[in-house]
């Protein structure tokens, strides 16, 4: 018995491997297990070599293993491609006559996925559910879950389909049981809770929504597209319109006026399109509009990966925009904070009328964790507008009042029954055209310095563990939050301490100060090749970094990986 | 609406004898006959002198960046369906550094009026080629004279299924105020291209130039803006005789009819302020 597994789904694209991995790790939850489920693959439609993993415990995870102990080899290719990532004792489940392979090794465990199937339905569309029933034959899981989450997943096709998906499922998971008897993870007791199984890209769209975004627009860029598609999908629902862009230039654009005429607007996108969104970045920060963009990123430069992950569009990010105006940037390190930080950046977008950067990146996107529900009392909106009611009595309105906090009256077009000019040329108070001086200095001074102070007073305080008198402290910001966490709690030799920053800017200076002080070994934890973390940590705080572990291989950070490089 | 109610207090910063406050005085006209608020009305724009326009008008104004008026135009009009979106916009702006929001923005068809003041010249650069400069149009980067095809835009738009299609010119006031009037009640994206003098940079499409060469559609011989073929034969013609008025006529559903947007109420009036979404945690259980 282990006291986790992890599960691995390999083929090519096409072969429909995300969907016995999600649900496996569908079942997997409904039994009680706690779960960390990713994908590796390929940026194309058909063919190449894809995989989905599925860790399971009785506790809960935050990061993925290097070492598979079930792995499903859909195709001859993945059973060469997987053979060295399996543990001692771990078996890859294939159809040796199917995938067309001879050699007899003890890891490699026969079964008939093809014959079961056609057995059992006809088709060779059930293979997946064959494998599926296998995959929980091995575990020692009682089927009754699999038939759950099987007859969920027909659960619109008909009793008929239902049935012999049921009896696929059954097939594998008794060809296995007859055959290998051995429970390899004991069941968590009390079985299944009420937890949501959700990735990064989800959580921000149901961010978002949660906030009240009503315009969605985008157009479709990897890893960032299940934002996306999850938009598209609540639209009609929450009253939401989702327009595919021409191009990101036009979505960052139709986001801005959407905002300007007082809708909660938002884009997302990858690091090349997000290149071509930084026109947009820098308008808002000039027109005093509120706009959230995601960035998902993916390995650069140019077109790079598009299908990987990494954390290399941090600088561009902090800069990206010509000229000087406030912004803030947040780093969601989990679901949870996906979530959470997406309603909070419309809320200070609405606050401040600033661009709001969201950065996620491919890792973080596709991850799967059982999570809590979220509790929405903790997501409420904010909004900073001249209600309805007030705008009545609105007279004289200036769109660009000088104040004391930077901020001017934000009043929405038509509620008001004076005018909204609104201008990217440089402007004065009334939002018209201006070429003068002193004008030029009160808006910089308004855009810049007021706003980044009061943006100063709000920055999310960064997580930390262990850090007291720790032989080592891991700093990282994004998608490492998991790796560094686990790796913290599981590193032996000296005492392993982490800090996670969920937002980069304005930087969490004082509070990174403080939790430094008197630190003796400070590593840097990046997907990255230039350690952008460790020279942000040093321009802001002055602190130097003693070393970094940089990964930029287009591949996320798991546990051993860490654990090897420390 | 009277004319007056429109008045801006924003100094003028164009030529004087610039073609463009034909259009500016016709846009009043039109907006004060068609008895739209001031507070109803959002001009948009991207960089130019056209894109100036918008603060000569006491009405909403967003002015945004070079050739990005129509995605912020659109985005407004979803947001907020009771506006009338007007923008105003450049040969450059439109047809250049914008023309692909420009092709797409057709295809979309929501409900806006775009009005591009056609110069034929850069003139907030000084004096560039423009897609529409004509050919041989000789300044100081087309040294040799333009060798490029000019762009034209009314064929691209009928092409592209635009459901109205028009040009004036900025000199004749009247006939432009009625193009504006009939482009804002048209309900999808009318294109409204006006020819218009550059006094400075463009000295071979003049007003004189112009006024030998203009005439209306429909004055004469009847014409009808519903046939596709003749909208096509008169968006090309170009020359010693260069008609004016209603091209291409064709109603159709707009963004807002197909996309549902405008059997809702307009988004900007939704309450936002405690969205309940527990009922779609069921689908990651």
């Amino acid at each position: 018995m282990r006291e986790e597994l992890t599960i691995r789904i390999a083929g090519e694209a096409g072969q429909g491997i995300e969907t016995v991995g999600m649900a496996l790790a569908r079942i997997f939850k409904k039994a009680g297990f706690h779960i960390f489920a990713n994908q590796d693959y390929m940026s194309r439609i058909r063919g190449g070599n894809n995989f989905f993993q599925i860790r399971i415990a009785n506790r809960e995870m935050f990061t993925h293993r290097l070492m598979s102990d079930i792995t499903v080899a859909l195709n001859k290719k993945s059973v060469a491609l997987h053979k060295e990532a399996l543990h001692k004792g771990g078996s890859i489940l294939l159809d040796k006559a199917k995938s067309g392979i001879t050699e007899n090794d003890t890891r490699l465990f026969d079964i008939p996925f093809h014959d079961l199937a056609v057995r059992a339905g006809g088709k060779d569309l059930f293979i997946n559910t064959v494998s599926c029933g296998a995959v929980v034959g091995m575990t020692g899981t009682p089927f009754t879950y699999v038939e759950e989450i099987v007859r969920d997943i027909f659960s619109n096709k008909g009793e008929e389909i239902i049935k012999q998906n049921v009896a696929a499922a059954k097939a594998g998971f008794e060809f296995v049981r007859e055959r290998s008897k051995k429970d390899r993870i004991a069941l968590p007791a009390g079985g299944g809770r009420r937890t949501l199984l959700m990735n990064g890209n989800e959580a921000i769209a149901l961010g978002a929504i949660r906030a009240g975004c009503k315009f969605y627009t985008a157009y479709p860029m990897t890893p960032s597209t299940g934002i996306l598609n999850a938009m598209a999908h609540y639209a009609k629902r929450f009253g939401i319109v989702v327009e595919q862009a021409e191009d990101e230039i036009a979505a960052v654009n139709m986001a801005i006026g959407a905002s300007y005429a007082g809708v909660r607007s938002m884009t997302a996108t990858s690091g090349g399109g997000f290149a071509l969104m930084a026109e947009g970045i820098s308008l808002a920060g000039m027109v005093e509009t509120p706009l959230v963009v995601a960035c998902v990123q993916r390995p650069a430069p140019a077109t790079g990966f598009p299908t990987r992950t990494e954390q290399a569009d941090l600088d561009f990010l902090l800069h990206s925009g010509h000229g000087e105006f406030s912004r803030a940037v947040y780093s969601p390190g989990t679901i949870e904070e996906a979530f959470y930080l997406t309603v909070k950046a419309f809320n200070i977008a609405d606050k401040y009328q600033i661009p709001v950067l969201i950065m996620s990146d491919q890792h973080l996107a596709d991850s799967y964790r059982d999570i809590e529900p979220f509790d929405t009392a903790k997501a409420r909106v904010e909004r900073y507008i001249v209600s309805k009611e007030d705008s009545g009595a609105v007279k004289n309105y200036k769109r660009y009042q000088l104040t004391d906090s930077g901020i001017s009256p934000r009043a929405v077009p038509s509620w008001i029954d004076d005018p909204v000019y609104c201008d990217s040329d440089e402007h004065t108070e009334e939002g018209h055209i201006t070429e003068d001086a002193s004008t030029r200095i009160a808006m910089v001074e308004k855009r810049l310095y007021k706003k980044t102070a009061g943006l100063s007073g709000e920055v999310e305080k960064p997580a930390s563990y262990n850090i007291d008198r720790a032989d080592r402290i891991l700093i990282g910001f994004g998608s490492t939050y998991g790796v560094m966490k686990e790796a913290s709690e599981t590193m032996k030799g000296g005492k392993t301490g982490f800090i996670h920053c969920s937002q980069v800017w304005p930087f969490p200076a004082r509070e990174m100060t403080r939790l430094l002080k008197g630190a003796k070994n400070i590593l840097t934890v990046e997907g990255n090749a230039g350690a952008q973390f460790g020279r942000l940590l040093k321009r802001e705080t002055g602190i130097s970094v003693n070393g970094a572990v940089l990964r930029f291989d287009g591949r996320p950070f798991d546990l051993d990986y860490l654990m090897e490089k420390l | 609406m009277n004319v007056v109610d429109f008045k801006s207090n924003d100094e003028i910063a164009w030529c004087p004898g610039c073609g463009d406050f034909g259009i500016l005085n016709a846009l009043k006209k039109a907006l004060a006959l068609l008895d739209k608020k001031p507070k109803d009305v959002l001009l948009v724009s991207g960089i130019g002198q056209a894109a100036k326009l918008p603060h000569y008008i006491k009405s909403n104004c967003f002015n945004g960046l070079h050739g990005r008026a129509l995605p912020p135009a659109v985005g407004a009009k979803l947001a907020n369906r009771n506006l009338t979106v007007i923008v105003t916009t450049g040969d450059g702006d439109c047809y250049g550094e914008g023309g692909n929001h420009f092709m797409h923005n057709v295809r979309r068809n929501a409900d806006i009026t775009v009005i591009v003041h056609d110069n034929q010249v850069y003139g907030l650069t000084k004096g560039q080629a423009s897609p529409t400069s004509d050919p041989g149009f000789e300044n100081k980067v087309q040294v040799g004279g333009v060798i490029l095809e000019p762009l034209h835009p009314l064929e691209m738009a009928i092409a592209l299924g635009c459901g109205f299609v028009a040009r004036g010119f900025s000199a004749e006031s009247e006939h432009l105020t009625n193009l504006i009037v009939e482009g804002v009640r048209h309900k999808g994206f009318s294109l409204i291209d006006v020819l218009q003098p550059c006094v400075t940079f463009n000295k071979k499409n003049t007003y004189e130039w112009y006024a030998k060469r203009v005439y209306k559609l429909g004055e004469g011989s009847p014409y009808d803006p519903a046939d596709k073929m003749s909208a096509y034969q008169k968006a090309a013609e170009w020359g010693d005789r260069i008609p004016i008025g209603i091209m291409y006529r064709n109603e159709k559903a707009s963004y807002g009819e197909k996309s549902g947007v405008d059997t809702l109420p307009p988004l900007v009036d939704g309450d936002i302020g405690d969205i309940d979404i527990h009922d779609v945690f069921k689908e990651y259980f």
